[in-house]
């Protein structure tokens, strides 16, 4: 086996090279738990490293936009600073307030972060190198993402704190107001692809990205970076943790760890937006043939990662939107954008599949 | 929608409504000021401004001191715009005692006096998008300028902070000839940096929604609360203390007076960035014409304005700020009573909160531009 067909699939080869050093000693079904365990483990290894290299990015990017340069001194150009963060996280006494409901002051972090780190599981790294390959991995996406509002509106409850309250609440109707939109421009993808599995609506833009189809691709696209936008609380929608107005939001209260989980949970999200959204719109590992040459990873990281740089771009530079005009944005533009271009699209997958598509064959 | 009473607290927190308390310690309060919101849901029902945190008692320190000594207590009033309020004391001694000032000590009181309009609008226009939620960015552009202002005071005055640099009959200290060279290049490129926060803010479709229509102050109110400075220019009265009463030479420079007629905080922050290039104008105008002489007229060892009192006021980058000073004599002043402006204005802030929502009531806040210094004192 030569290298690039290694460096294609990295794990998929080990795992399977593992599993025939174990199959003759062990059953089955233990060897098939043995993989899986370590795919997972895997997967959660990698996170905190792509989300420290965000919080690092954040901080440099977002510095550059303010004409200043960033954290510079722990580490060279402050690559070690997001380790300073979490050594300082974790040395930070753990606080719950007195008055607190104290399971669920407890398990609001774990809640809104164990769903944030479900999504990474079907995100289709390269041809057969996903954790897992299910073929509603688009519902599974969307279901995934909607638990953490749960999480924040357990954190605000619990926190015994009006600040918080106030938080969560918004958080609820922040999320509810853009899932709507959201889903609908997730449709597009899954209707041009004809499948709601995340590897298969990648092969199908081997040829031709979906966000290059004229109008629906771009719109649908749009209409998902907004949404992604409000899903992750980022600003221009992150008035639930608007720091000028209600300190920290729903997570004043959370200290140490317990703060680091959020904040974690927050970083993993964006790029798991970003992932999802350069999958569904921008091609995921394909690029136009070069795959073969090329591990596929590196294409769907460098596009996941040139959205995150757009995340980041939208807040160094946007204010904040109010909450209602935040609602108002929801239900009376973003959600007729998205209910037109989903009828336009079906219209053309139809007219494609009756009148094209016989004639292309 | 009701406003609650001055000096008395609603505690109906068993229902409905919620008590927010917007406490001395918070990122947006400009300081330590409290805020009590009665919320219902998000909106406001009830406001109460508690201040007093900072209260340093400079009127009756101001009463202890000698008159020159009472110089360093008013750069702490307004600490974003010392010059102003060292200008404003002795424009009102110099009235008591009837003291001269050379022409070019005038210049430059109107360069300094002008910078630090500069300054405390850069403040103003930093924080206000601070408010409205865009974490820093523009901030950090107009704390950039703001610096290079600074920098001109350490030359001038030794010191970036409190300079105590406008003095009875003139100012301390002569500009170094480095100071005029920093002035030439700050004017030089400050147009295009006054754009460039423009573009940040103003053509900002999200900035505008959160402060057009927001907190609007109809100019019978204004005129009803002693409004004064960008607040009341945003209104619709074009009133600016430079051209009702003029002092010092103001009334030898052509600028305009920016005026804005919807009242609300949009309105307000455009004032001040207009006014950001008429203090430009002045400015150039100040140093083409800058004479060459002395800077401090002729007083007296120890400083005894005979029996009397005076009033003097001046336009400062918070609205009108006055001094008046009650003399007996000797050489403590017998009253020090300063006009605060940011103090007058806030007594409008729970006529303008209430209706609103608790994003609002900050960006409001904001566009007040106060400075605890001043309205504590």
């Amino acid at each position: 086996m030569d290298l690039l067909s290694f460096l294609q699939n990295p794990f998929g080869v080990i795992g399977g090279a593992i599993g025939s050093l174990l199959s003759p000693i062990l059953p089955g079904w233990l060897v098939s738990l043995i993989l899986i365990v370590l795919g997972i483990a895997v997967v959660a290894a990698i996170i905190p490293a792509i989300v420290m290299g965000e919080i690092w990015a954040e901080r440099r990017i977002i510095a550059r936009f303010q004409d200043r340069i960033g954290p510079n001194r722990v580490g060279p150009f402050g690559l070690l600073q997001p380790v300073a963060d979490a050594l300082k996280l974790l040395t930070k006494e753990d606080v719950t307030p007195a008055r607190a409901d104290k399971f669920l002051h407890y398990i609001a972090p774990l809640l809104v972060l164990a769903f944030s780190l479900m999504v990474w599981a079907v995100i289709p790294w390269n041809k057969g190198m996903a954790l897992t390959d299910i073929n509603v991995a688009v519902l599974y996406v969307i279901a995934m993402g909607g638990v953490p509002t749960v999480g924040f509106i357990v954190a605000g409850w619990a926190s015994d704190n009006k600040y918080s309250l106030l938080g969560g609440m918004r958080s609820a109707a922040q999320f509810i107001s853009y899932e709507i939109p959201g889903v609908l421009a997730v449709m597009t993808p899954v209707l041009l692809a004809g499948s709601m599995s995340l590897q298969d609506i990648a092969e199908a833009q081997r040829r031709v990205w979906f966000i290059f189809y004229p109008i629906i691709g771009q719109l649908a696209f749009i209409v998902f970076l907004i949404a992604g936008v409000a899903e992750s609380n980022r600003t221009p929608f992150d008035l639930v943790e608007a720091e000028s107005e209600i300190i920290a939001g729903f997570h004043t209260e959370y200290s140490g760890m317990r703060f680091a989980l959020f904040f974690l949970a927050e970083y993993a999200n964006v790029f798991a937006i970003s992932a999802i959204g350069a999958t569904l719109f921008l091609g995921g590992y394909t690029f136009f043939g070069l795959e073969s040459a090329i591990p596929g990873w590196i294409f769907l990281i460098g596009k996941s990662l040139f959205l995150v740089f757009v995340f980041f771009w939208l807040r160094g530079t946007l204010p904040r939107l109010r909450y209602d005009q935040l609602m108002n944005f929801a239900w009376k533009q973003l959600l007729p954008i998205g209910i037109v271009n989903m009828l336009l699209t079906g219209i053309a997958v139809s007219l494609y599949q009756a009148y094209l598509q016989p004639f292309l064959r | 929608m009701q406003t609650l009473e001055p000096g008395a607290l609603d505690v109906r927190t068993g229902e409905r409504e919620m008590t927010l308390n917007m406490g001395p310690q918070h990122p947006s309060t400009h300081g330590v000021f409290r805020l009590i919101l009665q919320l219902d849901g998000e909106t406001v029902v009830g406001c109460k401004p508690v201040m007093g945190y900072l209260h340093r008692s400079s009127e009756k320190l101001g009463e202890m001191r000698t008159y020159v000594q009472a110089v360093t207590l008013t750069d702490r009033l307004d600490y974003l715009a010392p010059m102003s309020n060292n200008w404003a004391y002795c424009l009102a001694v110099e009235k008591l005692a009837g003291m001269e000032v050379p022409e070019r000590a005038e210049y430059i009181r109107v360069i300094v006096a002008e910078l630090y309009r500069i300054a405390s609008h850069l403040v103003a226009i930093g924080t206000f998008g601070a408010d409205v939620g865009t974490w820093f960015t523009p901030l950090i552009y107009t704390f950039r300028e703001r610096e290079m202002i600074l920098d001109m005071t350490l030359l001038c005055a030794g010191v970036r902070m409190n300079p105590s640099y406008v003095r009875f009959g003139g100012v301390a200290r002569d500009l170094p000839p480095e100071f005029i060279d920093r002035l030439k290049y700050f004017l030089d490129i400050f147009p295009a940096k006054i754009d460039e926060y423009e573009r940040l803010l103003t053509g900002n479709e999200i900035f505008t929604a959160r402060t057009k229509g927001v907190g609007i102050l109809p100019p019978e109110l204004a005129r009803a609360y002693s409004i004064t400075g960008p607040m009341l220019r945003a209104s619709g009265i074009q009133y600016d203390v430079r051209r009702a009463e003029p002092y010092g030479i103001y009334d030898r420079f052509e600028f305009d007076v920016p005026v804005r007629y919807n009242g609300d905080c949009f309105d307000r922050y455009m004032v001040r960035v207009e006014e950001l290039r008429q203090s430009h104008r002045i400015l150039t105008q100040a140093l083409r014409d800058l004479p060459p002489g002395e800077i401090r007229g002729k007083q007296p060892k120890v400083l005894k304005p005979p029996k009397g009192e005076a009033y003097a006021r001046l336009e400062g980058p918070k609205g009108e700020l006055g001094f008046y000073i009650v003399s007996d004599g000797s050489p403590n002043p017998y009253r020090f009573k300063i006009r605060a402006p940011s103090f007058i204005n806030l007594g409008v802030l729970s006529q303008l909160v209430v209706g609103h929502k608790v994003a609002d009531a900050v960006v409001i806040l904001g566009s007040f531009d106060i400075v605890m210094g001043e309205v504590d004192r």
